[in-house]
Order: C-alpha cells, then sequence, then structure tokens
C-alpha cells in the first residue's frame, strides 16, 4: 500500500510522473484551500473590527500624547 | 526529458528562474524595511504585519487562479475566447501544479510571476500606510496580485498576448505590467481612502511627514534595487534554440530572448540595468536639490523608466531615458499632491506610476519600427501603441478598479481605521501593554533587589 501509488523507486523515471500522495483528490484538495482561504478573511475582518471599536475607546490621554512625542 | 541537452537545458532554466525568485524576495523586504522607516513608530508593527500577510494571501490565490489567468486569457475577451488548452495545464488540480518529474519548469516559472505579484501588491500598500484596515488592504492584494496584473500580463506581457499582436505593446522589463497597473491602483485607492491627519495644513499646504527611520529606509531601498536584479533576470528566458521558438529567426543561433521571445542578451540588460539606475539617481539629486529619499527612489523610477525599452536601448538611452523620466516623475508627483491633496505616503504613485506611464510612451517614439516578437503578422512598436498600452495598464486596469473596490469598501465603512485609533497609533494597544508589562517587571525587580539588600544587612 501506498498513497502515492509507488512502493519502490526501482522504476523507469521516463515512465514517472505526479507522485505526492492522494492523486485523484485534487479538486476536493483545492475546495479545503479556498475554503481555509475565505475563513482567514472572514476571521481576519471580524477580529479587527472588533480590535478597532475596542480601540477607539481606550486611548489614555496622556499615553497617547507620550506616543505623539516619541514619533 | 529526452536527451541529454534538452536535460541541460531544463535543468538550467529551472535553476536560473528559482535563483531570480530567492533574488527577488529582497524587493519585499526591501519594501517591508521602507515601509516601516516611513511610519511613525506608533504605527510600525501594523505597518510590517500588512505588507508581510501580503506574501501568504497573494501566494495561494494566485496559486488558485491568478496563473490560470494568465495562460486563458491572453485574447480575451475582445479577440478570442479563453485559452482553456493552455490553461489547463494550470489550473490548481492539474497534475502539473504538484510534484510531478514529469513537468520540472512549472513551479519556479510560477514563482517568477508570482513574485511580481507580490511586488504589485506591496507597491499599492506603501502608499496608504498609516490609516487603512488592514483587512481592506488585503482585498486590494488579492485583486491587483491575483487578478489585474495578471490579466495585463496575459495581454501585453506573454508572446501571443492581443496587445503585443495587434498594438505592438513593448514592456520587456515591465514599466506598464507592474509599475504603471500598481502605481494606479494605487492611485484609486489613495483618492477615496483620504490623507493622513494632518497631511495638509488648513490653508492646504501639503506638510512633509518625515520617516522615523531614516536609515531603514535606506536599506530597504538598497534591497529593492538588489531585488531588481532578480527581477530582471525573471523577465528573461535565459536560452532559447530558433526551433524551439519556432517564428522568424532563421540559423541556429540559441540566444536568451524577452517574454516575448524576441532576442536580448544577459548582457544589455545588465548595461542598461546600472545605467538607467545612474540616470535616475543623477537627475533626482538635481532635481530634488540632494533630497536623499527622492534621490534613492530616483534611482529606482530611472530603471522603471527605461524597463520598457531595456531589452534593445543603446546604456546611454537608458541612462537619458531615465533622467527624463525621473525630471516628470518628481514635478507630476507634487503638482498633484499640492492639486488634489492626495497622500502618497511613499511616493509610490510616483515612483512607479508615473515612471512606468512616462517608460511607456517614450519606448514607442525610440523604438518605433522595431518587431515586438519574432512571430510573423504582429504589429511593430509604435508611439500609439505604446500610449494606448501605458493608458490600459495606468487608468484601465490600475486605477478604475482600484478606485470602485476602494468606494464599495468605504461606502459600507470598512476601508479607513477610526480618527481616534489613527491618532493613538494603531499599535497602541500592543505598545500600551508593553509598558505596562515593562513597568511592571521593573517594579517587580526593583522589589526584589530591595529585598536581598536587606537580607544582607
Amino acid at each position: 500500500m501506498s498513497t502515492n501509488g509507488y512502493t519502490s523507486w526501482a522504476v523507469d523515471l521516463a515512465e514517472v510522473g505526479p507522485v505526492y500522495p492522494f492523486q485523484g483528490y485534487e479538486v476536493l484538495m483545492v475546495i479545503i484551500g479556498v475554503a481555509f482561504w475565505i475563513g482567514w478573511h472572514r476571521i481576519q475582518f471580524v477580529r479587527e473590527g472588533e480590535h478597532l471599536e475596542k480601540a477607539r475607546h481606550t486611548g489614555d490621554e496622556e499615553k497617547v500624547k507620550i506616543q505623539l512625542e516619541r514619533y | 526529458m529526452d536527451g541529454n541537452l534538452n536535460a541541460l537545458t531544463t535543468v538550467f532554466t529551472e535553476f536560473y528562474y528559482w535563483v531570480t525568485v530567492v533574488f527577488m524576495f529582497l524587493i519585499h523586504v526591501g519594501f517591508c524595511m521602507y515601509e516601516v522607516g516611513a511610519s511613525r513608530a506608533r504605527n510600525h508593527m501594523h505597518t510590517l504585519m500588512k505588507n508581510i500577510m501580503i506574501i501568504p494571501l497573494v501566494t495561494v490565490t494566485f496559486f488558485f487562479f491568478g496563473w490560470w489567468i494568465y495562460w486563458a486569457f491572453p485574447n480575451f475577451p475582445f479577440w478570442g475566447g479563453l485559452d482553456t488548452e493552455a490553461g489547463a495545464a494550470n489550473l490548481p488540480w492539474a497534475d502539473t501544479m504538484a510534484t510531478n518529474l514529469d513537468d520540472r519548469i512549472t513551479g519556479v516559472f510560477w514563482a517568477a510571476f508570482l513574485l511580481f505579484s507580490w511586488t504589485a501588491a506591496s507597491i499599492v500598500s506603501g502608499s496608504v500606510i498609516e490609516r487603512i484596515r488592514s483587512s481592506a488592504l488585503w482585498v486590494h492584494a488579492v485583486m491587483i496580485g491575483s487578478v489585474w496584473w495578471i490579466i495585463d500580463a496575459a495581454w501585453g506581457w506573454h508572446y501571443g498576448g492581443w496587445m503585443v499582436r495587434v498594438l505592438g505593446y513593448h514592456d520587456a522589463y515591465a514599466s506598464g505590467v507592474i509599475h504603471a497597473i500598481a502605481g494606479g491602483y494605487a492611485l484609486g485607492v489613495i483618492m477615496v481612502l483620504g490623507p493622513r491627519l494632518g497631511k495638509f495644513a488648513k490653508d492646504g499646504t501639503p506638510r512633509d511627514i518625515p520617516p522615523h527611520n531614516p536609515w531603514l529606509l535606506t536599506i530597504g531601498i538598497f534591497l529593492i534595487y538588489t531585488g531588481f536584479w532578480g527581477f530582471y533576470a525573471a523577465c528573461n528566458v535565459p536560452v532559447i534554440s530558433p526551433e524551439a521558438i519556432d517564428g522568424q529567426i532563421t540559423g541556429v543561433t540559441w540566444t536568451a530572448t524577452n517574454i516575448y521571445l524576441a532576442p536580448t542578451t544577459l548582457s544589455a540588460i545588465t548595461f542598461n540595468f546600472l545605467m538607467s539606475l545612474s540616470g535616475g539617481l543623477m537627475a533626482a539629486y538635481v532635481v530634488s536639490k540632494g533630497d536623499a529619499f527622492w534621490t534613492f527612489s530616483g534611482g529606482l523610477a530611472g530603471i522603471i523608466t527605461a524597463s520598457a525599452g531595456n531589452d534593445l536601448y543603446h546604456p546611454i538611452q537608458a541612462m537619458i531615458i531615465a533622467a527624463i523620466g525621473v525630471v516628470i516623475v518628481y514635478k507630476l508627483h507634487h503638482w498633484v499632491e499640492r492639486r488634489f491633496k492626495l497622500d502618497d505616503a511613499v511616493g509610490a504613485v510616483a515612483v512607479h506610476g508615473y515612471a512606468g506611464f512616462v517608460g511607456l510612451v517614450i519606448s514607442g517614439f525610440v523604438l518605433w519600427g522595431v518587431p515586438s516578437s519574432p512571430y510573423e503578422g504582429y504589429a511593430t512598436i509604435n508611439p500609439v501603441g505604446q500610449i494606448t498600452g501605458a493608458v490600459i495598464m495606468f487608468f484601465v486596469l490600475g486605477f478604475l478598479p482600484g478606485w470602485v473596490l476602494a468606494k464599495i469598501q468605504s461606502a459600507v465603512g470598512v476601508l479607513r481605521i477610526p480618527e481616534e485609533v489613527e491618532l493613538q497609533g494603531l499599535d497602541y494597544a500592543e505598545h500600551h501593554a508593553y509598558e505596562d508589562a515593562k513597568a511592571a517587571i521593573i517594579a517587580a525587580d526593583k522589589e526584589e533587589l530591595a529585598t536581598r539588600g536587606v537580607a544582607a544587612k
């Protein structure tokens, strides 16, 4: 049993093409990959919105002044 | 791989592109350093993170659909349909887009284009620092990096692209296909985004917002220069036979070519890269009266201006064209800033956008009548084709999509950070936590010291 179809390299390399595991499931892998990408944007978008809303009300005037002076 | 010569050529070519990719990584390092150096201390980590995350987001989307666009779109939509046959081998589920002993080149060729995608997105990132939401910029990064620039590459930076065939469009080292489009896109975004707080006085006079760390800026731009070497090499096919080109070239002399498979040499682009860098630096020094950062940026703008024709120019032509471009870019930047109250934080619109546009226009005159391709029936290089190409790159595929998306983001309130946060700084929470943690540990250490002191007595 082998996940990429080869159990030995005793082969003519001219006859070898893809060697990655789970060949035949490429479309499924793309669907999982796209979901991961879109999901990441969603998570980041929500978190940033919450963070900025919270940050609007957290600025201590004295500390902000110090930050401004630091340039 | 059948035959040793074929095998050696393939191995050399894949290694060649692989090395260019490593070099081009330095462009991104340089952009990150430049942006962080230009931003103020209260925004450093946010600025850095904003640019770093361009890398994974553009990479995965360029894998999912960007690379396929390049191969499927050369004549789409007005000059033919999608080239599904060429596109098929570059779909994300194709077995050639993976570990495959029967295809040893697609991955490195994909990566060479991908690094251009990062650059396009990173150019936009620099102009919007200190006030854009990361989530908004990252959507723009995906759109410019994996959609718009690669459409322009299919049209005007592909040996079969309709712009090359019909217009005689020539853009060997990407004055338009990377720089004009990215600068135009950035202009569209900053028009909607607005300037940083304090950038303009009440009477509209622009204020200089000096870099927080000029040395980081300097190293950044020198790293961009360095990476640009890799960029230039990546724009060439390193070695190919006339038989493989299958065009009008006769004889059996193998050659390096530009992206259109028209002949050039590595020697030519080395001459011209350095001479256009020099022309840009010298002109920028004079026109900016020795301003360090405009001088450094002028070197870059000089290369970008000459890039469209740097496969063919004489080195002195490259130098003069670079110098002319830099003077136009410098004057135009300050006129636009005053006239339209636009805050291009790192001069990206000018250095990339205006320089790329001007470079295309100049090359149309200097290379007038020169063949754009080794294939029969293609238009030769001409001013109308280059000016049309410049408009397509800067306005149609750059400015317009950037402006429309930014307008939508602005309308739903997800483009710009709140004013309070801009003032206190995007890193306020981190700084706050850092200062509190620092104060707490200093107090604890002092307490420990005092206790030990008492014990010792």
